[in-house]
């Protein structure tokens, strides 16, 4: 017998923070799934980001920071969310459990290292992991992470480690869940506004973002070529790169095929089928990116030689393929 | 990526876990598939961990021969580096890097090492030893 459990709709998806934004609103009485809410939080895009550092490394990020799903969802459905943060871990665990006393699934974000049901070689200490907590029996968390098949369980000490973990983008135990959610959504209006300010995001007069940072990405690769360390830390880059697209975060192709998923959807929703070519553009870039990550793997490994040159023209390929879509999106 | 294009390289990374991708059908229509593993990730993921386990093994032998304290095999043993465990601890690296020496290391206060083996999730006493192994 449990403790304490929430009749909880467990579905999988690609990506943690649009997973558990589209599972909690759907059990909020709103049915939502995880392309749409990427979508309507206009969160894709491409930065990289020499100031912020993983493992060592500069962050390259193919979505919005964390958080930007929840705050991008609010902002277009025009809802609320209640989040809490704690300086006392102790506090942090007692607002839970009171939350699922109440019968109220949340969503928390928690780092992934300290979560034991995570397979051991995905274990890096990475702090921006979202999950959903639907129950509790005795010590143990019920927890629906939504990119596993199954909901799992998580034991007090070690969820409790994971909210609180210090660190760049640490949680502070933050708890979330939507304080109000609206009857329906308002396509017409929020899909346009999504996608244009997603377009407009892409196409920043950024060096580093979007598609110039695409671009800068492709150069930065050629310049470290060229560096005294190219032996031993060209492969690593190359390998971070590819890791940073296909692994952390997930989503696949660097969230390319999550976003023409959603364009899809929104073809349907608004009636354009221009939307529905634009989707099949954005997949042959995600396509694109998917044959990059072949490619530096092949030669991290040396089973193709090393051609910072070719990595480059593909990279720029893949810009001016994004480019084209987001022009014609920006329209909308 | 087609749907029958989705990988299924089964990785010994993911546990026996399968993944969600999205991939488009024979009707043209974007569809959520599991996926087994794709041996590109794979490869990346096994690279990254390959390296740390090789900075904590080649720390493990320096702590040994005395020419680093054991908080550096630690760090890298919970995979973490530098950066992570200045962050994660909050000393600033420089001091982080002062506490790499062993004559500085074992003089430290034992508030300064639970913080240390509070970031870490491991006691003192293992802060403070080399496994035998």
């Amino acid at each position: 017998m449990f403790d304490t459990v929430t009749s909880f709709q467990h579905r999988q998806s690609a990506h943690c923070e649009t997973g558990v934004v589209s599972n909690l609103l759907t059990h909020q009485g709103l049915p939502m799934d995880e392309p749409m809410a990427f979508g309507l939080s206009a969160s894709l895009t491409f930065a990289y980001m020499p100031m912020l550092k993983m493992g060592g490394m500069p962050v390259i990020a193919y979505r919005m920071f964390p958080g930007s799903v929840i705050r991008g969802v609010e902002k277009r459905l025009k809802m609320k969310w209640v989040r809490r943060q704690f300086t006392d871990p102790k506090e942090g665990e007692r607002a839970l459990d009171a939350e699922l006393d109440a019968g109220r699934p949340v969503g928390l974000q928690t780092c992934i290292y300290w979560l034991p049901y995570f397979p051991e070689d995905m274990r890096f200490h990475f702090n921006s992991h979202n999950l959903v907590v639907y129950g509790r029996d005795g010590d143990d968390y019920l927890i629906s992470d939504p990119v596993f098949e199954q909901t799992t369980r998580c034991d007090r000490a070690s969820l409790t480690k994971a909210r609180f973990a210090k660190g760049d983008m640490e949680a502070k135990g933050l708890m979330y869940y939507p304080a109000q959610t609206p009857a329906h959504i308002d396509y017409a209006t929020a899909l346009p506004s999504a996608i244009r300010w997603n377009s407009i995001t892409m196409q920043a007069p950024v060096p580093i973002a979007g598609i110039k940072g695409i671009r800068f990405l492709g150069r930065q690769i050629v310049k470290l070529s060229q560096g005294p360390e190219r032996e031993k830390y060209l492969p690593l880059y190359l390998g971070h790169i590819v890791r940073m697209q296909e692994e952390i975060g997930t989503g696949g192709a660097g969230f390319r095929f999550l976003y023409a998923s959603f364009l899809q959807e929104a073809a349907q929703h608004l009636d354009k089928p221009m939307l529905r070519s634009v989707a099949k553009e954005l997949t042959d870039a995600g396509d694109e990116w998917r044959r990059f990550a072949l490619l530096a793997t092949k030669m991290c490994r040396g089973r193709a030689e090393m051609n910072p040159a070719l990595l480059e023209k593909t990279l720029n390929d893949i810009a001016d393929r994004e480019l084209a879509v987001w022009k014609q999106l920006r329209t909308i | 990526m087609k749907t029958e294009e989705v990988p299924q390289e089964t990785a010994k990374t993911y546990g026996g876990v399968k993944k969600l991708l999205y991939a488009v059908d024979d009707k043209g229509e974007y569809t959520g598939v599991n996926s087994a593993g794709w041996e590109v990730e794979t490869y990346v993921t096994m690279a990254a961990v390959d390296e740390i386990v090789r900075l904590r093994n080649e720390a493990l032998e320096r702590a040994r021969a005395g020419k680093t304290s054991p908080l550096e095999f630690h760090m890298f043993d919970r995979r973490m580096e530098l950066a992570t465990l200045a962050a994660t601890s909050g000393f600033w690296t420089w001091r982080v890097k002062r506490h790499f020496k062993p004559e500085v290391f074992a003089k430290l206060d034992e508030k300064i090492l639970s913080r240390y083996a509070e970031c870490m999730g491991i006691t003192v006493d293992q802060l403070r030893s080399l496994p035998d192994v």
